[in-house]
Formats: structure tokens, sequence, C-alpha cells
């Protein structure tokens, strides 16, 4: 027998190697840094001489903290690669961010451009942020909980229904028009009825969510799960596969990006229903404390609970990419992500 | 080697099958592709089909693997008739289909994994991908492999079912011409060893004549059967044999005789290439 691996070349593709960071180079970036955030924080200092040293004290601290991160672990990179190659890659944005905060005060507390008390500066949100911080983290908490359960039920809901329509026709002639017809109502427009049927506002937001999920994930699965390639099932069909392993070991792994898509659609529609549900029904999540924080004026704890917003829904965002990465490796290399 | 057991094979019987189409531009008539097709296959034997494009080939393909029920006549494998796809009869086709979203071990344990046998027959696993010599690729992604390499997995993948029938729709007709000369043998190793009943569709004359003990070709459309032709050359086979060439200028003549425009497309089609 002859060797026969010759004949195909090319092997696996191996990832590109990172090309070396030079340690002069990355000092420098290093020091542009750490001259932004102390930029920031002397701006800070004279802009807050006026202002209550309580309210600034905070921010005083975060940004003498940042600038002696930045400036002990300049030279700690040099013996040490892999922190060098993640500042080396977050460093631009880092500096950029310290800016913008910079430019942030100067716009706001420094030359008060914009109207108090609707837009405070930096020093007055950290400060809201962390002297509020039980009542943000219950909030977010609860957030989390309502998003999730919601979430979950709608997307465990779109799944099945999304399966049966694509892969069964007389489920798609029926299910199809209901679904063309119904979905496209933004979950948000059933509020008013949902708070005569349900019996709890939380129950009602639940619902919601998962309405608003539902419809996104339906939608994808289906079109993924019917446009399944005819000759992976004709292949499978003749290795004596089975209903069960055609849908579950074919179809849903060749729907499997377009159902992402999907996953994907319903969280943003999950997080505006979840605010939206919190502000006018809960009583209780993020949504619910920027509109009571509105109310008392606070406009440093709507810009607080704006941040946690931020924070919480990007890192939801990204636990989602995290899963999709982890289920459709095999893409990589076929498509840009 | 392990593979080598008896033949595997099982005698398949076409009696008068014949299929038709619903035509598109025509509500009334339907498009009428095999107009009744009766061909034996001994068991182990290894049959060609070649014909010009569009004469039902491929359907005649997917009727035997059960993909598609005739509107008359009947397919037997053995005694026992074809009802419906089944693990007995493999089909492999040009594009080689394999499951980008598996691995490739995990693809050629598709067909063991849809009849609930893994557990079983785990071991078998690693000598098909011995067979195909691709051990060292089993944790690769199909998108990583060649063109060669991927028609090697969905051979194995075929075969890990010991199908009675393998039925091959142009496998190598994607190929470059020297992956495609040792495909060719790849095949005929396999095919030796394992002794499946093969029916080979292809458009490659001097493939069909190097590899099969019997050669069909049919007819335009509709396709009907015009000449079967025993290759009794002994193997393994010389492409640049004097009996070789006879034979491959008399098919070439058969084609071209069999006369009008379209068979001269066939002609084309089959694109001598030595």
């Amino acid at each position: 027998m002859t060797p026969r691996n010759g004949e195909d070349g090319t092997a696996l593709i191996s990832p590109p190697k990172p090309p070396p960071v030079s340690v002069a180079a990355s000092l420098r970036t290093l020091s542009i840094f750490a001259g932004a955030v102390a930029l920031a924080l002397v701006v800070h200092l004279i802009v807050s001489r006026n202002e209550p040293p309580l309210e600034t004290r905070f921010y005083t601290i975060f940004l003498g903290s940042v600038l002696v991160i930045a400036v002990i672990t300049a030279p700690a990179q040099i013996s040490w690669p892999r922190l060098r190659r993640f500042r080396q890659n977050l460093h631009p944005i880092l500096t950029a961010a310290a800016l913008l905060l910079c430019l942030w005060e100067i716009i706001t507390s420094g030359v008060r451009l914009l109207p108090l008390p609707y837009f405070p500066g930096p020093a007055k949100v950290l400060h809201s942020l962390i002297s509020d911080r039980m009542l943000l983290f219950d909030s977010t908490w609860h957030s989390l909980v309502l998003l999730l359960s919601g979430y979950a039920l709608g997307v465990i809901a779109g799944l099945i229904t999304g399966l049966c329509i694509g892969w069964s026709p007389p489920v798609r002639y029926w299910g199809m028009p209901l679904l063309k017809v119904v979905g496209p109502i933004p979950a948000t427009a059933w509020i008013p009825l949902s708070m005569v049927i349900s019996p709890s506002a939380l129950i009602s937001a639940v619902a919601l969510i998962a309405l608003a999920v539902w419809f996104p994930v339906t939608m994808l699965t289906a079109s993924g799960i019917s446009n399944t390639r005819a000759s992976y099932l004709d292949v499978a069909r003749t290795l004596g596969a089975g209903r069960g392993y055609l849908i579950f070991r074919v179809a849903v792994p060749a729907a499997l990006p377009n159902i992402f898509i999907g996953l994907f659609m319903g969280l943003g529609a999950s997080f505006l229903t979840l605010v939206v549900a919190e502000t006018v029904g809960v009583k209780s999540g993020l949504g619910w404390y920027v509109s009571w924080a509105q109310g008392w004026a606070e406009y440093g704890k709507v810009f607080a609970a704006l941040v946690i917003m931020a924070a919480f829904f990007s890192t939801i965002m990204t636990a989602l990419f995290k899963v999709r990465d982890r289920m459709l490796v095999w893409q990589k290399g076929v498509i840009k992500w | 080697m392990v593979m080598l057991t008896d033949a595997e094979g099982s005698t398949l019987q076409l009696r008068d099958v014949r299929k038709s189409f619903p035509d598109p531009g025509d509500p009334v008539n339907r498009r009428l592709v095999l107009p009744g097709i009766s061909v034996t296959l001994a068991a182990g034997e290894l049959v060609s089909l070649i014909g010009p494009s569009g004469c039902g080939k491929s359907t005649l393909l997917r009727l035997i693997a059960g993909l598609e029920t005739p509107d008359s006549g009947e397919l037997l494998i053995g005694s026992e008739g074809i009802r419906g796809p089944s693990a007995e009869r493999g089909l492999v086709f040009q594009d080689p289909n394999l499951f980008p979203w598996l691995t490739v071990r995990r693809n050629i344990e598709a067909g063991l994994v849809a009849r609930g046998l893994l557990q079983e027959k785990k071991t078998e696993v690693d000598e098909f991908m011995r067979l195909v010599d691709l051990e060292a690729f089993a944790n690769a992604y199909p998108h990583h492999l060649s063109g060669g390499m991927a028609q090697r997995v969905a051979l194995a993948r075929a075969l890990i079912n010991h199908p009675k029938v393998l039925l091959l729709d142009e496998p190598l007709g994607a190929l470059d011409a020297f992956t495609r000369m040792r495909m060719q043998d790849e095949v005929l190793r396999l095919w030796s060893a394992r002794r499946s009943t093969t029916l080979l569709v292809t458009h490659d004359i001097d493939e069909a004549i190097y590899m099969s003990d019997r050669i069909i070709i049919m007819t335009p459309r509709p396709g009907a059967i015009d000449q079967i032709i025993p290759i009794t050359l002994d193997r393994p086979r010389d492409r640049s044999s004097s009996d070789f060439l006879r034979l491959r200028s008399e098919i070439l003549e058969l084609l071209h005789f069999a006369g009008n425009a379209r068979a001269d497309n066939a002609l084309v089609a089959a694109s001598p290439s030595g």
C-alpha cells in the first residue's frame, strides 16, 4: 500500500501566531495610557475644587488607582508576555476611554455646558453608583431573574414551534400564516392586554419577554430547518437514519447557525421588553430603578443604572457569543464571525 | 487485513423499472426518464454506468438507494424488494456531502450512530479510519480536508454499514486527474477488500474500463440500456495496454454510432484524457 496523504497536500490549518510585541514600543504606548489617566485625574482635581469633597472622593480614588495600576504594569509587562499582549491589545481602547471620561468631566462639571441636574459628571455618577450599591445590586438581581426566566421560556417555546414548522409541511401550512400575522406585533404592545389578563405583573412580564424572544427564534429555527440541504438528508437516509436522527442529528445541527441568529435577535428584543415591562408594571429591576430615580430627579442614579445596564446586557450578550463559539466551532474557518 | 471477508455483496436485480417525473412545462404528460430498465448485477460485481448527461443514471441510482420509488417494475436485493432507503445500500455522491458539523471520525461513525450500533462496533471505526488512511485527521472538520480526502471519508462512511450494494454517483468527478487516478485504485482496493456489489456512475470511459467487470452504456433521454460490455482484462489493469486502448476506442465508437447530436455531447462529456 502506498502512502496516500501526499496527494492531498495541505493538512489542518493552524491558527496564525500573534506577532511578537516589541518591549520598547509597548512601553511607549503604555506611557500614553498612563498619561491619559493622569490628565483625567488632573482635570478632575481642578474641576472638583468647588464641589463637595464627599461626592467626588470615589472618583479621585478610582482614577488614582487606575493610574497606579497603569504605572505598575508598565514595567511588569516586560517580563510577562501574556500581560503584554493583553495590554497591547486593549491599549488604544483604554486610552480613548480615559480621554472620554476627561472630556465628559470638562463638559459637565467643568464648563457646565449641559444643564444640571440632568447631566451629572462622572464623579457624581460614580458616587451614586457606590452609595446606592445595595439597591442597584438588588435591582440587577431582579432583572436577571426576570430576563433569564422569560428568555429561557421564549427560547424553549421558539425552538419547539420552529422545529415543528420547519420540519412538518402541514404544521408549516397552518402555523406560518399565524406566525407571520401575530409575530411582528411588538411584545410591548400586548402590555395593556396582559395587565387585564394576568394575575400578577411579574408573570405577565415573563410572558411578554418570552413572547418577544419566541418570534425571532421560531422564525429563524423554522427557516434553518426547512433549508437543510436535501443531500444531507438523503445521505443520512442511506446510512440507515430514522426520523429522530434526521431531525436532531441532521436538520438541527444544519440549522444551528440560523438558530443562533434567532437567539441573538431574541436577546435584543428581550432587553427592550424587560426594561419596558419593569418601567410600567413590575416594581423592581433596573428599568424600575431608572424611572424611580428619575422621579426623584436623582440623575446621578439614572446614569449609574444605565452604566450597570450596559455592563449587564453586554455581559449576557458576550455569554451567548461564547456559547455560539463553542457550539459552532465547526464553522471556524468557513465563515467570518 | 481485517476487511478481507467473504463477499458482503448481494445480487441486485432490476426488472422493467420505469420512472417518470412531472414536467413543469407540461401539466398533462409526465416526463419519462427511464422507460423500463432490466439488468442484473451478480454479488460482488463492479459495474459502471455511462451515458450522456440527463439520461437518468442518477435517477436509477436514487431508485436503487430507495430515495425514489419507481412508477412500475421491481428492484430486488437478493430476493427482497427495495422499500425505501436503508443502510444495506450505501450511496456516495460527487459532492462528498460530509456533515460539516461533525469531525472526520464522527462522520464515519454516523451510520453506526443512526442505527444505534456505535457501542458494539466502536473498534470498527478505527479499522475504517485506517482503511482509508485518515487516522491523522480524526478530529479535523470536513472543511479542512482536500477533495480526495473528503471523498475517502464519504466512502468510509458508506462502507461502515457493510452495505450489500454500494452506489457511487460520479464519486471522483470533481477531482483533478492525478487524485482521480489514485482514488480509482483506492476504490478498487476497498471494493476488493469488501466485495460489495458496486454500481458506479461515471462520465469517464477510461475510469469505467479501468475499474469495472461490466460497462452499461445508456442511450440519451429517456435512458434505456444500449449495450452491456464485459471487461475481461486482468486486474490490476494497465491504462496504456493495447487491449485497454482497443476497448476504449470500441466504446468511443459505440457512443458515436449511438448516433445523433446528443450522443456527441456524451463524447465531449466523456473527455478522453489519456
